[in-house]
């Protein structure tokens, strides 16, 4: 029954292996197999019974965060490779050790020479009254993700009103599931039998300092607290939920996270040792009492224990792989660690939490107000590390779990201090584990610079797989990789491009010095070639930043990326968004009465941005200037989302309003958003401004954050969200108005001089030489005699602005761009694809029927029924007339 | 209508092209991204992107890597050679190349060829 793959010999060098489960061990089994195994031949079948690839379940939780799907792909190479074949969708039912068989849900039986289980574990549920009640979930895998959303919405369209949901588990996962409901807009209450969260990982402070956490983020958790009865509601469904204190809490959704227990029964069925605590029996090199079967990831139990995390399941299948290619590693038990994830707390921990060791120290560092918890294990004379528990900020865990079992180098109060972060962990030896998803160590990553040649985290990422499975260590892997560069003497190059053998900073300078005017004279003087997508943009914004040639300049037309070509924001079906520009977030009603029938009239999908303003999706190329011409025309303006530049300032209501504001922070919002529109910068930037301490305008998390006192203004710099999120640090304190504008206008104007491209604020700010106190000499006390060049550049600026769409509808020439094809104007993309959603229209995921054209998508969401063929409504002639 | 491109096709005039920029040109059921360069060659390709699945490759940036005329993607950022449709940078995943179309500028004339 085995499809003969005509790439693989009747005879393969290492056999016919055969794998059952499709999990991420499988995954990484499969991986290392082709990797270890060079040029032999093999046949590796991969069975799973879940219908997709092998995905990342560890980050499942981001599937409510926001990550799609897709996202949690794992690398798909193994099963490029002509010598694996995944088949997907069909269980395993049997194993004949006898025939070297297995024999699958539809009938196929598969002959194996190896079979290696992967079959991972299934979630426990305790034998509790009503756990098969319509609305009694688990959360596990992406189907349980799909079930979970799918009841939420079905069941609170029945009952007309949010949901109530009750969690029985306060594990990781059980914590991250209450997280998932929370996106759902279902309150949660989270049902614990032990005394804390957590239980397993973390100790009674720390368990209580997430206790706090979670209750702060709106999460009831009652511990020690068991769950007797599930209760039905009158329909049926899941109603209620009886508790061991005999409370009855209403649940509308229950989710059991009660634990996991290996998935042994085709080892167990076909005669092979089952461990006490169930898994199947594998010694150090993974193999059972069958020296054709091996087991690994969380269905092997070794040394009468199974372990239910991703890290130990993938040395084991490195160590499997490695013996089936003839080598002879074995497995060892390595430290546990735990991290939460998902849930809007950090909690970690690893090693020895409780202070079990013998003469073990513990030293803990609880901050109320903070609201964190810190705690080390040590021995008993303080030298060695022997665990950690991390609650509230976890910064430490990814610098210290590698430490586990070895000298700390310091004292270890030095690493809890508050605002310390301990001193730079001692110089790592070769064979701490960096990685421990890929088991990767400190020595292979330094290897990885110093004999394979890799010049970046990137390629070594690439090269050892570490830092590619949950991400925690890649801080640490950064130190390492660049401290590895630095030794063996290799400059971390700073040229942009192959074009450009200079940073941008530097470039800026050449261009301002010798008043460069195009891409051609600055390439032909400073670079080689015709540049690239790198070069050309950071051309093109040196360019406008001095006032020398607009973006919309003819000769500055091939430099622009898409955004700024087309004064849009690209998606990613190719069509573009439009925002304009809601300065301080107010608009009137006049203006908001335009805005909706644009976005009606061409049926685009609207909603309200981070950025205070509303931002209209699914805008084809050839209808943005017909789009524009009457957001124009109502009084609109770029806001300029497309471009590396002023993003937005976010502001509170202020003193206008608010009872609590002291100055009129939504006027001086508006004075520097109208101040710095359009100000093209190394990359985009954003400002906040508050009117009072209590901060509601998030201005700290900006690159420019304002925040009014009773004096004036203290201004606040180098802020981000993102990926690393960074507080801003204050420059200078209570200035008046005029005293501010100057302060943010040198600022800005230092970090379009020096920065490098795509550098955030934050990033330049932090590598700044002297920080924030040297920028403060140089930005508010002219240390270095530049301010009055600094406030030259942006009053430049200021007197130079026009809007980029209206100077764009002006010029005929402009909007030929506009055209999708050339050959037939007027004809959009006939591969878009649309399908109504909660009364608008997205763009069609894969496997959704779709139909072309958004208003037609727009209106079907409308009818009753859903059904995309309601109501075809033919666009308007001013919508085909979008271009000229 | 356009015709099935199978012969070569007047797709526009070369002043229809900006410089060092790409255009989108439909030839029956082929989508295909048209691109004048700075020394007034015309080259084409597909202009379906494989790596996000949209038609946008018309819309990318053109430059050069060692002098070969380069094409980069405005949605992921891949860069392929623009005369061969060879994937130079796959920005971390397996390279998939574009298909190219013959292209010829007689005159002011650009046309464009499908070539099975």
């Amino acid at each position: 029954m085995t499809p003969p793959s005509s790439a693989v010999p009747d005879e393969p060098d290492l056999g016919h292996v055969v794998v059952v489960g499709a999990g991420m061990v499988a995954h990484r089994f499969a991986d290392q197999l082709c990797r270890r195994a060079g040029d032999r031949t093999f046949h590796l079948t991969v069975l799973g019974d879940e219908p997709w690839a092998p995905y990342d379940r560890v980050h499942l939780s981001d599937v409510f965060a926001g990550r799609a799907d897709a996202d949690l792909a794992l690398d798909p190479a193994p099963w490029a490779d002509p010598r694996v074949e995944l088949i997907t969708g069909d269980k395993v039912e049997a194993l004949d050790r006898e025939a070297q068989t297995v024999r699958t849900a539809s009938g196929r039986v598969v002959p194996y020479d190896t079979l290696v289980l992967a079959t991972g574990s299934w979630p426990w549920v305790p034998r509790t009254e009503g756990t098969d009640l319509p609305g009694v979930l688990g959360y596990r895998t992406l189907d349980d993700v799909g079930a979970l959303r799918r009841w939420v919405a079905e069941r609170s369209a029945v009952l007309g009103r949010p949901l109530r949901g009750a969690v029985v588990g306060g594990g990781v996962l059980g914590l991250e599931a209450a997280a998932a409901l929370q996106t759902l807009d279902v309150a949660p209450t989270v049902v614990e039998f032990a005394d804390r969260l957590m239980a397993v990982q973390l100790d009674a402070g720390g368990g209580e300092a997430l206790r706090v956490l979670a209750e702060g983020l709106g999460m009831a958790v009652r511990t020690t607290t068991g769950a007797t009865r599930v209760g039905a509601a009158e329909d049926g469904a899941v109603g209620s939920l009886d508790l061991s204190t005999g409370d009855v809490l209403p649940a509308d959704v229950v989710v059991f996270s009660t634990g996991i227990r290996p998935r042994d029964r085709l080892a167990r069925e076909s005669g092979l040792a089952i461990a006490e605590r169930g898994g199947v029996v594998v010694g150090p090199t993974c193999r059972t009492e069958d020296p054709a079967v091996w087991a690994v990831g969380e269905c092997a139990s070794y040394d009468g224990e199974a372990v239910g995390l991703v890290a130990p399941g993938n040395a084991m299948a490195d160590v499997v792989a490695d013996r089936l290619c003839g080598g002879d590693s074995v497995y060892e038990k390595a430290a546990d660690g735990t991290k939460l994830k998902g849930v809007g707390v950090d909690a970690a921990s690893f090693g020895d939490v409780l202070g079990l060791t013998p003469g073990a120290l513990e030293v803990t560092f609880a901050d109320p107000v903070a609201r964190t918890y810190r705690k080390l294990v040590v021995s008993d004379d303080a030298q060695l590390l022997l665990g950690g528990v991390f609650v509230g900020d976890i910064a430490l865990y990814s610098s210290l779990r590698p430490l586990l079992g070895r000298p700390l180098g310091a004292d270890p109060s030095a690493f809890l201090a508050p605002e310390g972060g301990g001193p730079a962990p001692t110089e790592l030896p070769d064979d701490v584990v960096l990685c421990s998803c890929s088991n990767v160590s400190v020595g292979t990553v330094r290897e990885a610079v110093t004999e394979h040649g890799c010049r970046s985290v990137g390629e070594v990422k690439s090269c050892t797989r570490a830092g590619t499975v949950c991400g925690s260590c890649v801080p640490l892997l950064t130190t390492v990789v660049n401290r590895s560069l630095e030794q063996a003497g290799i400059a971390v190059s700073n040229a942009m491009c192959e074009h450009f053998a200079m940073p941008r900073a530097e470039l800026y300078a050449l261009v301002r010095s010798e008043r460069l005017r195009t891409f051609t004279e600055v390439v032909s003087r400073h670079g080689t070639g015709r540049g690239c997508a790198v070069c050309r943009p950071v051309v093109a914004s040196i360019l406008s930043s001095l006032g020398i040639g607009h973006v919309l300049q003819p000769d500055q037309a091939p430099l622009q990326d898409t955004n700024d070509h087309l004064l849009a924001n690209l998606q990613k079906d190719g069509t573009y968004s439009v925002v304009p520009r809601m300065a301080g977030g107010e608009v009137t009603p006049e203006k908001l009465i335009a805005f909706a029938e644009i976005a009606r009239d061409f049926g685009l999908f609207t909603r309200i941005t981070g950025a205070q303003r509303i931002a209209m999706f699914g805008a084809r190329q050839d209808q943005l200037p017909a789009i524009w011409r009457r957001l124009v025309d109502a009084g609109f303006e770029s806001g300029q989302a497309y471009g590396k530049s002023l993003r937005a300032v976010k502001t509170c209501v202020g003193q206008t309003w608010c009872r609590f504001g002291v100055q009129d922070s939504a006027s001086m919002a508006i004075r520097l958003e109208m101040r710095y529109r359009g100000l093209r910068s190394p990359h985009k930037f954003k400002v906040g401004v508050s009117g009072c301490a209590r901060e509601c305008a998030e201005a700290r998390g900006k690159d420019v954050g304002v925040i009014a006192t009773e004096q004036g203004w203290n201004v606040y710099v180098g802020g981000n969200g993102g990926f690393t999120p960074r507080h801003a640090e204050l420059l200078a304190e209570d200035l008046d108005d005029e005293a501010l504008v100057r302060t943010v206008d040198r600022f800005l104007a230092l970090y379009v001089r020096s920065a490098d491209r795509l550098q955030r604020t934050a990033r330049w700010v932090e590598a700044y030489p002297g920080g924030v106190a040297e920028l403060r000499r140089v930005l508010v006390e002219d240390s270095q005699g530049i301010g009055a060049e600094l406030d030259a550049e942006i009053a430049r600026h200021v007197g130079g602005y026009v809007d980029e769409w209206r100077a764009t509808l002006d010029d005929p020439e402009k909007l030929r761009r506009f055209t999708p094809y050339v050959n037939a104007p007027g004809q959009p993309d006939p591969d878009l694809s649309y399908v109504p959603e909660r009364g608008q229209a997205r763009p069609a995921r894969a496997g959704e029927h779709g139909v072309p054209d958004l208003r037609a998508a727009r209106s079907a969401a409308a009818a009753p029924d859903g059904s995309l063929d309601i109501e075809i409504v033919p666009p308007t002639r001013e919508i085909q007339e979008s271009t000229p | 209508m356009t015709a099935d491109g199978t012969t070569p096709t007047r797709v526009c005039g070369l002043a229809d092209l900006l410089p060092e920029r790409g255009t989108g040109v439909l030839l029956g059921e082929h989508r295909i991204a048209v691109f004048r360069l700075a020394d007034d060659r015309v080259l084409a390709v597909q202009q379906h992107d494989p790596y996000c699945g949209a038609n946008v490759l018309s819309r990318g940036i053109v430059g050069d890597v060692a002098g070969a005329p380069t094409l980069t993607s405005p949605m992921y950022k891949q860069v392929w050679d623009l005369t061969t449709g060879a994937c130079l940078d796959p920005v971390g995943k397996e390279p998939v190349d574009l298909r190219t179309y013959p292209v010829a500028v007689e005159g002011e004339d650009v046309l464009v060829a499908v070539t099975s």
